[in-house]
C-alpha cells in the first residue's frame, strides 16, 4: 500500500502520455501520485531574473504542469505536486529514492531532441539507477 | 547554532572540495581578464579574488555562493584607476567595504524588491555588453593570428564540454592556447606584457594616500557605486544560488559580509570584488553546497598562482579575450529577446533605458537608477487611472469614484465631475471603490464640494475607507466653517 507513484513531467506531451499511464497505474494499485518537476540549474537565473520573487516563480513553475494536474483531477487520482531542483535525472532518481516510491512513470522523450543528443536521455539514467519499477512511456 | 555551523561547513565536504578546486580553475582566466579590463596589474585581481573567496567563506550569508574580481567592479573602476592609481583603488576598496557594512545593517536586502526585474535584465545585459566592448581595444592594429587564437578559444570553450564536463574548459582552451603560442613561436602579446605576477603571499599595508577631504572627495563616488553595483549582483546572485540549491539565505548578513571581505582585500593590495553568477552556477553544479566550497576554491586559487606564475605570464591576451567573450555571451539575459512580445511594452522600456543609460555613462549604478525611476514614473501613471461613473435620480446626482486618488491622479479626478449639473439639488459620491492618499486627494475632495457648493448644491461623501477618512477629518476644509474655494 505503501509508496507514492512519482510521476516525473517536464510539461511536454510525452510526459502528458505519461501522466494517463500513471493514471492507470493509481487507480488499479489504488496509490497516490506525486508529480516532480525539476528546475535545471541553468533554468533558475533566467527564472530569478524574470520573475519578482520567489512566490511567483514557483507559481509559473507550477503553471507548466496545469494539463497534468487537469488530467489528475478529472480521472479523481489524489496527486500532490514536488518541484525539484537540480540536473533532471539524478535529481528525480534521488528524490525517488530517498521518498521510496513504489513505481517511477517517465515519459520516454522530453522538451528537447537536441539536448536530449548531447546528454542523454532521462529516463534511461533514471531507469539504470533508481531501486523501483520504472515505466517509460513511449 | 553549532551544528548550523558545521553543516554549512562540513556537511557536504567531498562534494565541496571538489566544486572548490573547480573554481579555482575556472577564476584564473576570469580574474586575469578583469584585471586588464580595470587597467591594473593582474596580481591586483587575483589577491583580490583569493581574499574575496576566503573572507566570504566565513563571512557571507550564502553558503556556497563564490565571490572574487568580477567584471562589474572592473568597470565601474577603470575611469578612478586611470586618472589617480592603484593607491586610491585601494583607498577606495575600503571604503566600498565600510558602504556596505553600513547598507547590510540598514538591512538593504529589504530595498531589493524596489527593483524591478526590468531593471535587473537591464543590468545584467548592460554588464555583458560592456564586457564585450572592453574586448574589442586588443583588436585594435592586431595580426591575424590574434584572429585565429580567439576563434579557437571559443571553439575549445564551446565544443570540449561536449566530451569532458567535469574540466572547466576555458582553462583547456588557455592552457591549450598558451602551448599553441610558445611552441608556435608566435608574436602575439600576452600577460606578461601587462604586468608581473608575484609568485608571493598577498601582504597587509595601508592604502598610501593623504588622509583628508581631497582624498575623501576623489574615492567616495566611486566607492558608492562599487558598493552598490557590488551589492546588486551579490544579492541577485544569492537569489540564483537560493533558488538552485531550494534553500534560503540572509541577504542583510551577506550584505556585511560582502563589505567585511572589500575591506580586508583592500587592506590586502586587492579590487573590490563581489559575488559572480557565472562562478556560483559553477559551483552548485558541481557539486558545491557549503562554506567549504568557497573557502577552498580561494585558497586553491592562490596555491595556483604561487606555483605556476611563470606560465601565467606566458599566457596570449588572444586566449583571455575569448574567455571574456564567453563571459559576456553567458551572461546576457537571452531570454529577453523572447520576451519583448510577451511583457508590457512599459517593461521593455525600461530595461533599454537601464541598458543604453549604463552604455552612455560606463557606470552600471546609474543605468539601475535610471531604470528604477523610470519604471516608478510608469507605475506611478499606471494606477493614476481613476474612474468616475455617474447616474441620476430625480433631483440627485450619484457619482461614484474609482481607483486611487493621489498626486498624479487629481487632475483627471476632478476634470470627470460636472460642475454646473441642471437641476440637481443633491450631489453622492460614493468612494467605496476609492483610496485617498495624500494632501492632494483630500485637496481635490474639497475642491469638489466647495465648487457644488458654489453652485448652490449640497455635496455628501459615502463610503471611505478608514484611512481615506481620517485623512480627510485632518485635513479637508470642506467641513470647516466658513471655508470657500481658494484662489488656485
Amino acid at each position: 500500500m505503501s509508496g507514492r507513484i512519482l510521476l516525473a513531467s517536464d510539461g511536454s506531451n510525452h510526459a502528458l502520455r505519461a501522466a494517463e499511464e500513471a493514471i492507470k497505474l493509481a487507480k488499479v494499485l489504488n496509490k497516490e501520485i506525486v508529480i516532480t518537476f525539476v528546475v535545471d540549474f541553468d533554468q533558475s537565473k533566467k527564472d530569478v531574473l524574470h520573475s519578482v520573487g520567489s512566490i511567483e516563480r514557483e507559481q509559473k513553475r507550477k503553471k507548466q504542469l496545469q494539463s497534468t494536474e487537469q488530467k489528475m483531477k478529472e480521472a479523481g487520482v489524489p496527486y500532490s505536486v514536488q518541484l525539484l531542483h537540480g540536473i533532471p535525472g539524478p535529481a528525480i532518481v534521488d528524490y525517488a529514492n530517498r521518498e521510496a516510491v513504489s513505481y517511477v512513470v517517465i515519459g520516454s522523450r522530453g522538451l528537447n531532441s537536441l539536448q536530449e543528443m548531447v546528454l542523454g536521455s532521462v529516463s534511461h539514467k533514471v531507469a539504470k539507477r533508481v531501486n523501483c519499477p520504472v515505466l517509460i512511456v513511449k | 547554532m553549532f551544528t548550523q555551523l558545521k553543516k554549512e561547513w562540513f556537511g557536504n565536504v567531498g562534494g565541496d572540495i571538489l566544486s572548490g578546486i573547480v573554481v579555482a580553475l575556472a577564476l584564473i582566466p576570469e580574474a586575469l581578464a578583469f584585471a586588464i579590463i580595470a587597467g591594473v596589474d593582474p596580481m591586483v585581481s587575483l589577491y583580490a579574488s583569493f581574499s574575496m573567496a576566503v573572507v566570504i567563506a566565513f563571512m557571507g550569508g550564502r553558503p556556497a555562493m563564490i565571490s572574487a574580481a568580477t567584471g562589474a567592479m572592473a568597470l565601474v573602476m577603470v575611469t578612478l584607476v586611470k586618472d589617480h592609481g592603484l593607491q586610491y583603488l585601494f583607498a577606495t576598496t575600503i571604503l566600498t567595504g565600510i558602504l556596505q557594512i553600513t547598507f547590510g545593517w540598514l538591512n538593504v536586502a529589504r530595498f531589493m524588491k524596489f527593483i524591478p526585474r526590468s531593471v535587473m535584465v537591464g543590468f545584467v545585459n548592460a554588464l555583458s555588453i560592456l564586457i564585450f566592448m572592453a574586448q574589442l581595444p586588443h583588436f585594435v592594429g592586431s595580426s591575424m593570428a590574434m584572429y585565429v587564437f580567439v576563434a579557437a578559444t571559443l571553439a575549445i570553450i564551446y565544443i570540449f564540454p561536449r566530451f569532458v564536463k567535469s574540466i572547466p574548459s576555458p582553462l583547456v582552451a588557455i592552457v591549450v592556447m598558451t602551448i599553441v603560442a610558445v611552441v608556435g613561436g608566435f608574436d602575439l602579446r600576452t600577460v606578461g606584457d601587462l604586468g608581473n605576477i608575484t609568485q608571493s603571499l598577498p601582504s597587509f599595508f595601508i592604502p598610501d594616500v593623504p588622509l583628508n577631504f581631497e582624498t575623501l572627495s576623489i574615492i567616495f563616488p566611486t566607492a558608492l557605486a562599487l558598493s552598490m553595483v557590488g551589492l546588486l549582483e551579490s544579492l541577485l546572485t544569492a537569489s540564483i544560488v537560493d533558488d538552485m540549491t531550494d534553500t534560503t539565505s540572509d541577504k542583510n548578513r551577506e550584505a556585511r559580509g560582502q563589505g567585511i571581505a572589500n575591506i580586508v582585500t583592500g587592506f590586502f593590495g586587492g579590487m573590490a570584488g563581489c559575488a559572480m553568477i557565472g562562478q556560483s552556477v559553477i559551483n552548485v553544479k558541481s557539486g558545491g553546497r557549503g562554506r567549504l566550497s568557497t573557502f577552498v576554491a580561494g585558497t586553491f586559487l592562490l596555491f595556483l598562482i604561487i606555483v605556476l606564475g611563470d606560465l601565467v605570464v606566458k599566457i596570449p591576451m588572444a586566449a583571455l579575450v575569448g574567455v571574456m567573450i564567453m563571459v559576456s555571451i553567458g551572461t546576457f539575459d537571452w531570454s529577453s529577446f523572447k520576451a519583448f512580445t510577451k511583457i508590457p511594452i512599459t517593461d521593455s522600456i525600461v530595461m533599454v533605458v537601464t541598458v543604453v543609460t549604463v552604455l552612455i555613462t560606463h557606470d552600471l549604478s546609474k543605468g539601475v537608477f535610471a531604470g528604477i525611476l523610470l519604471s516608478a514614473i510608469f507605475f506611478t501613471a499606471k494606477i493614476s487611472k481613476v474612474e468616475v461613473s455617474s447616474s441620476r435620480k430625480g433631483d440627485t446626482l450619484y457619482y461614484k469614484a474609482a481607483g486611487q486618488i493621489f498626486f498624479a491622479s487629481v487632475t483627471d479626478l476632478l476634470n470627470d465631475f460636472d460642475y454646473q449639473p441642471e437641476g440637481v439639488t443633491n450631489v453622492h459620491i460614493d468612494f467605496s471603490e476609492a483610496h485617498i492618499w495624500d494632501d492632494s486627494g483630500v485637496a481635490a475632495v474639497d475642491k469638489i464640494v466647495l465648487k457644488y457648493r458654489d453652485s448652490g448644491i449640497q455635496t455628501v461623501l459615502t463610503g471611505l475607507n478608514e484611512a481615506s477618512s481620517s485623512m480627510m477629518k485632518r485635513m479637508a476644509v470642506h467641513d470647516k466653517e466658513g471655508s470657500k474655494l481658494s484662489g488656485h
